[in-house]
């Protein structure tokens, strides 16, 4: 299994560089706390003691389980790898679990996040959409919250 | 990192350029594209169009991974997306979303 996030047999899908003004640390514990996530990741809480080999969770504000899998890679504050996967409930060939990488690096006086999403197995466009879309808006709404203290308030549909 | 008024002047100075637009929608069809991929068909040198993808960077429009010995490019809306947050209110958004979506349905009826 593929695990070192940067030489692997499958490109990413998806690069996102955001430049945040404020702490690698910050950015770390924005995307691992729930304190954060349910501010800029659309009401979502999280789970997980962020340690390689470790299962974690999101969970959904009603309670719902919305997106689960293993820590590969944990080196805090500057990298966190994770298994990305998702109840795809009746679809015929639910896809396998997709492979996002935070890099958080100093910049200057800003810091730099990298989001990559790997999808190991084909996914229907439609999410591949919905999800590039989701990301900016959860990435910008991390970065303004960061910033401003004040995230920002986009609503979206699920994909149809 | 520039001042933030240095960073918008350089997004403004990338996206002010027509053949650096067509690299953009080209990335926004096919994300994760070689140098050779981005040439094909443009009837540009690969210089030229090593240039302009020195400025998308640059402005953080594009943002490069490494393979081996190639390097992938991908649309990085961020800088975009902090454009739209300076002067787009959250509530103005919706309704802009809506009369966008009228645009869209109205010009592809013309279309048929």
């Amino acid at each position: 299994m593929v695990n070192d996030g940067d030489e692997r047999i499958v490109p990413p899908d998806l690069v996102y560089v955001f430049f945040i003004r404020s702490t690698a640390q910050q950015v770390w514990d924005a995307l691992t706390s729930s304190e954060f996530t349910t501010k800029f990741f659309f009401g979502r809480s999280v789970e997980s003691d962020w340690k390689q080999g470790s299962p974690w969770k999101m969970v959904m504000a009603d309670g719902t389980l919305d997106v689960f899998g293993e820590v590969l890679v944990s080196d805090p504050p500057h990298k966190l790898q994770l298994t990305w996967d998702v109840d795809w409930g009746d679809e015929p060939n639910p896809p396998k679990a997709a492979i996002i990488t935070y890099d958080i690096e100093q910049a200057g006086d800003a810091v730099k996040l990298t989001m990559t999403q790997h999808t190991t197995s084909a996914i229907p466009r439609k999410y591949i959409q919905a999800g590039a879309q989701g990301w900016a808006i959860i990435l910008s709404s991390l970065k303004s919250l960061l910033e401003t203290g004040e995230p920002l308030i986009v609503k979206m549909e699920p994909p149809k | 990192m520039d001042t933030e008024d240095e960073a918008v002047d350089g997004v403004f100075r990338a996206l002010a350029d027509k053949s650096r637009r067509a690299l953009l929608d080209t990335l926004f069809a096919r994300n994760g594209q070689t140098l050779s991929e981005l040439c094909e068909g443009r009837g540009m040198s690969r210089q030229a169009v090593t240039k302009h993808l020195v400025i998308l960077e640059n402005a953080n429009l594009v943002a490069s991974v490494k393979r081996g010995r190639e390097k992938l490019h991908y649309l990085n809306p961020a800088p975009i997306h902090e454009i739209g947050e300076r002067w787009i209110s959250k509530y103005e958004r919706t309704r802009l979303e809506a009369l966008f979506d009228l645009k869209k349905a109205l010009e592809s009826d013309n279309g048929e």
